[in-house]
């Protein structure tokens, strides 16, 4: 086995493993606090990643550009949220399905609408496009940069969850709703910043990755899925769990997409191997979340006080 | 009210059954298509109605089923046609049948093991992710297509039926749909349907009467995800045409609007949320490419606008009881 592709398959799947934290941070804290079952996370998602890459087009930075796509992706949530969403949250798990798939077909339209039917590619700035040297392995320095702002992100949560008010009323609400309320939290407000908040990490997740892969219509449908797995494996509306379960998952895929055929050719010949391992691999995650469940339904780190 | 419910799915279904037909017969051949695939989602929704408006289960993992039953066509006509897997090929429908239905069930048995270990929002989540492993499954699998599908040569074979003709693959989709609602209906009215719809209302108080409901539970989800694959072995005849997003998520979730539209866990409904659903898609398309838009938007106001919510129309009325919570976990 080489050493440098090993290393390299890692990075991917610690990049993997970020982007899905991004969203599973902002799905995880809306299930833990506001119980609400959001599909239409997935469109901010791609909402971040086509603003992000319209604005690269007109202003040519790319920094510029992030910054000010968080905040339109930001407004759009903070409309969505006081608009539609706000009534779903007494609503059954169902009505809350429906309404947000209702939402995301039509954000999926809406792109389509103005954007058009194909994507955009993202053009990376020079400085940071090319690679670096890390002890004989050649990295790309955009990935070591989309973890970096990932960790940075996860930081930035952990410290505003574990260390200041808001995050202490979030806390509140998510171990007992009603009790906060009747402490006197503004708990309107609180859902509609926690809401606001997890679309904005969701777009920046979008964003990052629009450069590699390019921003299309529905890029986020299938990750999403993802994403539910690693709340679910992580523990409903733990941060924690998020981060843990999310850069799991991230590995365990990537390694999995890499490794499992050298894996089965050890006990298979090469070619069943060969037809095997690329659809195991692909079903890896989900056997894990299955296997997990039945050990511990209620995920790696559940919070307490629930 | 019973009654004009009981005369407007009369008045339906010999609608269903004939108009298609004598439009076929008239010359405007497109609406027997639109009625087929029509159909057959109902016959999907039907054995997902089993399970979300009787049982109260809400499974977001059914287009799984229905690729399975598809995939089930698609793979032994593929191989009797270009070799290899002797003991899968086949161009017999009843091979068809067999591996799509037994192989959903084979599915819905060992998912459904898992996914029945948990409750309410838990459950809606992993049946989905439980489908979409299915889908990366049939998309890595580079023989079949992956991403692009493949396309059947031939239609299942079946002694003395020719599934090519428009009118008897109809005819043959027709009949199975009142096939099956007979099928549920029986089971709805018998013990073991009674266990489920009472375990819908309380499960606790069915535990406490010493019945296993978990048992139950399984068993009915092996029955639903083996109706809706053998929906997917008819939707594979009809298409001629398999691909992994006949298994995308959102085809789930149609499914469910389809059930919650029809309503009142009843048998019919879902046959009338599909025809609803068909002709919204087929109106909307052909006034613009966006139909998705207003589709969405008539989905967000029905939830906010009707009484209790979409998953209100689900809540058992027959009995009287009230409010019996779909998603399994009432809010507090």
């Amino acid at each position: 086995m080489d050493s440098a592709i090993l290393i390299t398959q890692a990075i991917n799947g610690l990049q993997l493993g970020i982007l899905l934290f991004l969203l599973a941070s902002g799905l995880t804290l809306t299930f833990g606090i506001m119980d609400l079952i959001n599909l239409s996370h997935a469109s901010f998602y791609m909402l971040g990643a086509f603003f992000c890459a319209s604005l690269t087009l007109i202003t040519g930075s790319f920094f510029l550009s992030v910054l000010l796509a968080l905040l339109a992706t930001g407004l759009v949530a903070f409309f969505v949220e006081t608009s539609l969403i706000r009534r779903l949250y007494h609503r059954e798990h169902l009505d809350q399905l429906l309404a947000t798939f209702g939402l995301l077909l039509c954000f999926d339209t809406l792109v389509h609408i103005f954007w058009g039917p194909a994507g955009i590619v993202m053009p990376l700035p020079a400085w940071l496009n090319g690679q670096v040297g890390l002890g004989g392995v050649v990295l790309p320095i955009y990935r070591l940069i989309i973890i970096g702002a990932g960790l940075l992100v996860a930081l930035l949560l952990y410290w505003l969850v574990a260390h200041t008010r808001t995050g202490m009323l979030i806390r509140a609400g998510a171990s007992n709703r009603v009790m906060a309320s009747a402490l006197g939290v503004d708990i309107k407000m609180l859902f509609c910043g926690v809401f606001v908040l997890g679309s904005v990490f969701a777009g920046l997740a979008g964003m990052l990755i629009a450069p590699i892969t390019e921003a299309s219509i529905g890029m986020g449908n299938d990750i999403i899925i993802t994403a539910f797995v690693v709340v679910i494996i992580g523990g409903i509306g733990s941060i924690k769990g998020a981060f843990l379960g999310a850069v799991l998952i991230g590995m365990i895929d990537t390694m999995g997409r890499a490794y499992l055929d050298t894996l089965f050719a050890l006990f298979m010949s090469s070619n069943a191997a060969e037809t095997a391992a690329p659809a195991i691999s692909a079903m890896l995650i989900y056997l894990l979340m299955a296997v997990l469940l039945v050990v511990r339904p209620q995920g790696l780190f559940p919070p307490r006080l629930r | 009210m019973h009654q004009v419910r009981g005369i407007a799915t009369f008045v339906i279904m010999a609608l269903l059954a004939t108009a298609p037909v004598l439009a076929y017969l008239g010359g405007a051949i497109f609406w027997i298509d639109i009625a087929t695939r029509l159909v057959i989602l109902a016959i999907a929704a039907v054995s997902l109605n089993l399970l979300l408006g009787f049982a109260g289960l809400a499974s977001f993992g059914h287009a799984a089923f229905l690729g399975i039953g598809a995939y089930a066509v698609g793979i032994p006509v593929y191989h009797e046609t270009y070799g290899g897997l002797d003991w899968l090929a086949s161009y017999s429908g009843w091979v068809h049948l067999a591996v799509g239905v037994g192989g959903a069930a084979l599915f819905a048995l060992v998912t459904g093991a898992v996914s029945l270990r948990t409750k309410g929002v838990h459950f809606i989540m992993i049946t989905m992710a439980f489908s979409q492993m299915m889908y990366y499954a049939l998309v890595s699998l580079q023989d079949y297509g992956a991403d692009d599908g493949l396309s059947i040569d031939l239609r299942s074979e079946f002694t003395g039926l020719n599934l090519d003709d428009p009118l008897t693959l109809y005819a043959v989709c027709y009949g199975s749909l009142l096939l099956v609602i007979f099928l549920s209906w029986r089971i709805v009215n018998s013990r073991f349907g009674q266990v489920l719809v009472a375990a819908k209302s309380n499960e606790e108080r069915v535990r406490a009467l010493g019945i296993n409901t978990y048992r139950y539970q399984l068993v009915a989800y092996v029955i639903s995800g083996a109706i809706c694959g053998f929906a997917g072995v008819l939707m594979a005849n009809y298409t001629v045409f398999i691909s992994p997003s006949m298994l995308e998520w959102s085809r789930s979730g149609e499914l469910i609007f389809m059930v919650v539209l029809g309503g009142a866990a009843f048998l019919f409904g879902p046959v009338f949320g599909a025809i609803v659903f068909i002709l919204l898609e087929f109106y909307l398309s052909r006034f613009t490419i966006y139909w998705h838009l207003p589709f969405g938007l008539l989905l967000i106001a029905s939830v906010l606008f009707i009484k209790g919510g979409l998953s209100g129309l689900l809540t058992f009325s027959r009995a009287g009881t009230p409010g019996a919570s779909v998603a399994g976990n009432p809010k507090e």
